[in-house]
């Protein structure tokens, strides 16, 4: 009499699209074992030194002195990159001209280039006797083994985040809003201001984010140009390093863990900015 | 005239999209722009608010040239097809934002702008969804929103593209009516674009039938209807059965048709043509009848009549299927034709036939093709 009754197994739906189980598992792998896994350890590795130690570790003068570099230069460096960066990506959308592809192109440099390189190459320019020095230098305005130096390697390597976020949203944004505006009364600058900028806003902002988080980080470009002297250009990257190879592992993880929590918590921020700025996406249809 | 366009010439590289348009609409007027897709409606709307220039011509508005001004002073309100409302702002917002952005000596106060807005959200029934933002808006209710937001400045021109080509065919109906209502309400000098004859039809004072670039007729509705000026407006509005004929004193003739019902034309003797709405045609069943019935289907309130001429000739005719009951599939009928048109070829009609001299752009030249 068990036949007459159908289970419940017949009646569950399929899913549409098969091999979700093999490409969620692989991906939930992949980001275990690159991305999660490191960062726990090295969660585990702060946790080991205990609050009162982590804090005195971390508010040691050299520490503090590195940190704070850091963190200016990084948000110069991001300011540097908000400018231009929605600069560059307008100018490639929205007009024509000769050697558009080639100037496209250029942007992704900094992301292809070793960073050493660019490390190399920019404090060659700046130097006394290049180029850039050259000009600079007599003018009172010094940029190598100063936080200016520092801020531009970390701008150089990470303007292509906000070119390349605000981009794509700026060409599918339909013109007809533009029109509209326009027949509305609002001229060029009005439009751009209420109507096109609100609607690249959170790409803008995931821009702007990325390119911080990647200056935080920026070892290779920055090193060379800074000069790292203790308690003046030295990048608190540079400094973990330094606490490694001093075999100060828990020196060094305080170090990592700090820029990591500042990662994080930027990230947080962007995305909260973020999600004010879809408020409008609605939520039926 | 509120607005004079003429000689208007819009060209896309080698593509001529608006070939010489000659048009006046008068104050308070509300046109409609008719014509299938690619004739070139969209192009001369959005010359007149701006957003497109023509190679040629002149457009002027109360005698002032309105080429000359920028499409921010040009005081037409545009909606667009798919509205185009400015989805991160609420319906408030939205149809506050061309007060808001006048210059500061015109522009009017916060309270003077809420106060504008919540009358015509009153005005256009959306009062509800003042605080909603577009996603969370049915097409007919983004539509609202979008005539709100054009009439805000108190345009002097309307200019609505395809209104209702998204909606759905009762909602369409209703804002129709919402819309003519807006329209006499509100007094704005309207100009809509549209590919259905019935919205043109039912809406508008004058319909102005475009075709390739070319203004092909323009007239009031019923004028238009029963009086297509060529055989392009002819085809486009529904006469889709077309018929060698003979005139003769006026008359039209042709074997197993009995056109005594159509008034007598000031038209030269010789071949024409005969162009009828399936609806106009009526079979009558005759021994010796030319046409032979192949097909009968219903749509419900009419019998779809296929009909076969014994030359091979097919058409088809709609009679109400109540008073239809005598026909069935083999019977012989010749055709009553109750209404219809004629236009006569260019080519017998000024010259012998052995010599055509048609002129290149003869606005009956396309009949060449179609003639056997
Ligand atoms: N920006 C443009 N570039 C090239 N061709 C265009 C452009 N805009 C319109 N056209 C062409 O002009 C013709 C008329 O277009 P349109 O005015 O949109 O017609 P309608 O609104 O009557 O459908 C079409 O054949 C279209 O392909
Ligand atoms: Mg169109």
């Amino acid at each position: 009499m068990t036949a007459s009754t159908p289970t419940a197994s017949v009646i569950r739906p399929k899913r549409v699209l098969p091999g979700f189980g093999l490409t969620m598992g692989l991906t939930l792998t992949y980001v275990g074992i690159i991305i999660l896994l490191p960062i726990i350890a090295l969660v585990l590795k702060g946790a080991e030194v205990g609050p009162l130690r982590f804090l005195e570790i971390a508010s040691a003068p050299r520490t503090l002195a590195a940190l704070k570099l850091t963190i200016s230069a990084a948000a110069m460096a991001s300011v540097l990159c908000a400018v231009y960066g929605l600069l560059m990506a307008w100018v490639l959308v929205r007009y024509d001209f000769p050697g558009k592809r080639l100037l496209d192109a250029l942007i992704d440099i900094p992301f292809a280039l070793p960073t050493a390189v660019a490390g190399l190459t920019l404090s060659a320019l700046f130097a006394g006797n290049g180029w850039y020095g050259a000009v600079l230098e007599p003018q009172g305005i010094k940029v190598v083994y100063t936080i200016w130096g520092v801020t531009i390697a970390m701008a150089f390597t990470s303007i292509p985040f906000v070119v390349r976020t605000v981009q794509p949203v700026l060409e599918d944004l339909d013109p007809q809003y533009e029109q509209a505006a326009a027949t509305l009364g609002a001229f060029p600058f009005t439009a751009f201001r209420r109507i096109v900028f609100p609607a690249i806003f959170p790409a803008f902002v995931v821009g702007i984010s990325l390119s911080f988080a990647r200056s935080l980080g920026e070892f290779g470009a920055v090193v060379f140009i800074a000069g790292n002297l203790p308690m003046e250009t030295e990048i608190a990257s540079l400094l973990a390093v330094i606490r490694l190879e001093e075999y100060d592992y828990n020196g060094a993880a305080v170090i990592a863990l700090t820029l990591l929590i500042l990662a994080l918590v930027l990230l947080a921020a962007s995305n909260l900015l973020q999600a004010r700025a879809m408020r409008y996406k609605g939520k039926r249809q | 005239m509120a607005l004079v366009i003429e000689n208007l010439t819009r060209r896309f590289g080698a593509t001529e999209v608006l070939r010489g348009i000659d048009l006046a609409v008068a104050d308070r007027e509300l046109v409609a722009l008719l014509g299938p897709s690619g004739s070139g409606k969209t192009t001369l709307l959005k010359i007149i608010a701006g957003l497109d220039w023509p190679n040629a011509g002149s457009l002027t508005v109360a005698d002032e040239d309105w080429l000359a001004r920028r499409p921010q002073t040009r005081e037409t309100g545009f909606v667009f097809q798919h509205y185009a409302l400015f989805p991160h702002m609420r319906v408030r917002d939205n149809i506050a934002f061309g007060l808001t952005v006048q210059p500061r000596p015109r522009r009017p106060d916060a309270a003077a702008i809420t106060a504008r807005v919540n009358e015509l959200l009153q005005f256009l029934q959306i009062e509800t969804l003042a605080d909603r933002y577009p996603a969370e808006l049915s097409g007919g209710q983004r539509q609202r929103v979008a005539l709100g937001r054009a009439l805000a400045t108190s345009p002097r021109i309307l200019l609505l593209d395809e209104p209702f080509g998204a909606l759905d065919a009762q909602v369409r109906r209703d804002l129709r009516r919402w819309l003519r209502h807006v329209h006499e309400a509100s007094g704005t000098t309207t100009i809509f674009v549209t590919h259905d004859q019935e919205e043109a039809f039912e809406l508008a004072d004058r319909v102005v039938v475009m075709g390739a670039g070319r203004i092909e007729q323009i007239g009031r509705p019923d004028e238009i209807y029963d009086h297509p000026a060529s055989p392009f407006v002819a085809r486009f509005l529904g006469h889709t059965v077309e018929l060698p004929v003979t005139l003769q004193a006026g008359r039209v003739q042709a074997r197993g048709l009995d056109a005594t019902a159509l008034p007598r034309r000031a038209l030269p003797d010789g071949p024409a043509r005969l162009f009828l709405r399936a609806s106009d045609i009526t079979p009558v069943p005759a021994e010796d009848g030319r046409y032979r019935i192949t097909d009968l289907a219903s749509t419900g309130a009419l019998l779809r009549v296929r009909l076969t001429e014994s030359a091979g000739v097919e058409m088809d005719a709609e009679v109400p299927r109540r008073t239809a009951t005598a026909l069935a599939v083999g019977q012989a009928v010749h055709l009553r034709v109750q209404a219809g048109c004629v236009f006569v070829d260019p080519r017998s009609a000024t010259a012998p036939p052995a010599r055509p001299t048609v002129p290149a752009d003869a606005p009956l030249s396309e009949l060449k093709e179609s003639l056997p």
